[in-house]
């Protein structure tokens, strides 16, 4: 089956929602498709338990002329059409234009007891509330570093866990200084004052970083190391997260330029969200981490684009670069502590797909033949977290993304044009 | 849609609010969502379909990952199988 739209919009996150709106506006056939069982993305994920915020709602809700695929995978691409994958079949939709915001995900790293049952990421575990894990009465250490951190652990709250501290990497003056910057952001300000009050109880403790958690089957506690040496907390559950890292597997296989390629690459993009491929646009956090706001401006944008209406499109550039200022902003005051790079040991398992620790890897210099020897980032997860993390600690530069992009079954990939010999294994 | 959804993991009654995730359900019952390749268990760590740490068998499909899959009525989910 193979059906055609003039716009197809992957991500249904902000910017892939206000990319799909705003092609549909003016009467082209838009379909928006998802992964996800609903629409909404990361910051806008919905929650069992509270209410949605009233930009999502309207986001969601007021969608018009979109036809919204949630629960459909794109798994592999051709120049003018995607293959999907829902839980039911396979099939091929073809596009006039195509706008990718397929946003990001966490920078998971390893450390010592990182595989043990009850550590997650911390923008993991806030999406995990979300869809109903039972965190009430429960004592969570949340770590890692950046603003998510405090929505992690506000989100939490709400669902009634404990958080027991929230322990951020970057020194207390580099979070003094970003929070003095943010004040070229009215609303991200307001935002960021509102959240530090309803945590006003929460320690909120800076220099200081997860380096070991322990425990039988799960976690029971974890080493905090903070500038007035070791801390030992027990706990039900840690929540580790480093930053974000941009999702471009998509980007990549359709033949886009990715800038970072080495570490954690970005979609490249030019002023109006053009990538380095004829009608394909880009938008949102797949093209550098900048939050919520630059993603619905840059999804109007490239919404805008894809239907060939450039001058509505320019009229957004102004307010877009000014928005994608703060992306420096967040990167400047988040760096990583080089320390964070030496947590993992020998032993420390690295690809949790294929269980292969640290230790295996010494003696490769290339991600391709530490996979041949080892099967590091072979597995389900396709070296999205053990990728990410390598490149991170310095490792191997990250590999390029190959069909299927996330593992397929037997039937979807049988559809596809070339395929690698390894493509089936783990799914 | 009635407000909870009842549905089995390794054999054990459980209710979640209605649109919560098969990992939130599996959640109640046990930590150990599968077992690594050495043995090990293991549990969500993203939340959001990207590691693959949450795979349980779903009405006799293995390797589905449990927080991409809304849970429903009378389904039956197996951990660590
Ligand atoms: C776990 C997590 C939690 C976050 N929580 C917050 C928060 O509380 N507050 C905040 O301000 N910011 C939060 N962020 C930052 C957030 O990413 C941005 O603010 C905003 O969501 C970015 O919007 P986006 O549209 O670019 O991407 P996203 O919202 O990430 O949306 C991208 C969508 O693309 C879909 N997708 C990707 N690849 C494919 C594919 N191949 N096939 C089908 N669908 C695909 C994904 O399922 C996802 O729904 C969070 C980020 C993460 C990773
Ligand atoms: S928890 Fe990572 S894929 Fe489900």
């Amino acid at each position: 089956m193979r059906e055609h739209y003039d716009v197809l919009v992957v991500g249904a996150g902000p910017a892939g929602l206000a990319a799909a709106q705003a092609a549909a506006s003016r009467g082209a056939r838009v379909g928006l498709l998802d992964a996800q069982p609903r629409a909404g993305g990361q910051v806008w994920r919905h929650d069992v338990r509270l209410p949605a915020p009233r930009a999502a709602r309207r986001a969601i809700d007021k969608l018009q002329g979109v036809e919204v695929l949630v629960r459909h995978s794109v798994v592999a691409a051709e120049p003018t059409a995607l293959r999907v994958e829902t839980p039911q079949d396979s099939r091929l939709l073809s596009f006039g234009a195509l706008v990718l915001a397929t946003g990001a995900r966490e920078l998971l790293l390893p450390f010592p007891g990182w595989t043990l049952p009850g550590v997650t990421g911390a923008g993991g575990l806030q999406a995990l509330a979300k869809q109903g894990w039972p965190v009430a009465g429960k004592r969570v250490v949340i770590a890692g570093s950046g603003p998510l951190l405090l929505a992690a652990a506000d989100t939490l709250r709400k669902h009634g866990a404990q958080v027991l501290g929230i322990f951020e990497q970057a020194s207390a003056d580099a979070v003094r200084s970003f929070a003095w910057q943010l004040r070229q952001w009215p609303a991200r300000a307001w935002q960021a004052a509102g959240l530090r009050l309803r945590l006003a109880g929460v320690p909120y403790r800076f220099g200081s970083f997860v380096r070991e958690a322990v425990g039988d089957d799960a976690v029971r506690g974890v080493e905090i190391e903070t500038p007035r040496g070791v801390q030992h907390v027990e706990c039900d559950l840690l929540a580790a997260g480093y930053g974000l890292v941009p999702n471009t597997e998509l980007a990549s296989l359709l033949g886009c330029a990715l800038d970072d390629a080495d570490t954690h690459p970005r979609v490249q993009v030019d002023s109006l969200l053009r990538t380095s491929v004829a009608n394909v646009h880009a938008a949102g956090e797949s093209c550098g981490i900048g939050g919520l706001a630059v993603a619905r401006i840059e999804g109007a944008m490239a919404g805008l684009m894809a239907i060939g209406d450039t001058a509505a499109a320019s009229a957004w550039m102004p307010q877009r670069d000014r928005e994608r200022r703060f992306d420096a902003l967040l990167a400047r005051h988040f760096t990583l502590d080089p320390r964070l790079r030496t947590l993992a040991d020998d032993q420390t398992p690295v690809c949790r797909c294929e269980d292969v620790r640290l230790g295996a890897l010494a003696g490769f210099g290339d991600a391709r033949a530490a996979k041949l020897a080892t099967r590091c980032g072979m597995g389900a997860c396709q070296g999205r977290i053990c990728g990410a993390a390598l490149a991170e600690l310095g490792r191997f530069p990250r590999g390029a993304a190959r069909p299927p992009v996330f593992p397929a079954r037997l039937a979807t990939l049988a559809g596809l044009a070339t395929l690698p010999s390894d493509a089936y294994r783990g799914s | 849609m009635s407000a909870v959804v009842r549905l089995v993991v390794n054999g054990h009654p459980v209710e979640v609010p209605a649109g919560a995730s098969v990992a939130a359900a599996v959640a109640q019952v046990t930590l150990r969502f599968r077992r690594s390749v050495d043995g090990a268990p293991r549990a969500p760590l993203c939340g959001m379909g990207v590691c693959f740490e949450c795979r349980v068998q779903v009405d006799g499909v293995a390797h589905v990952r449990a927080c991409m899959t809304p849970a429903s009525e009378g389904m039956q989910v197996v951990a660590d199988a």
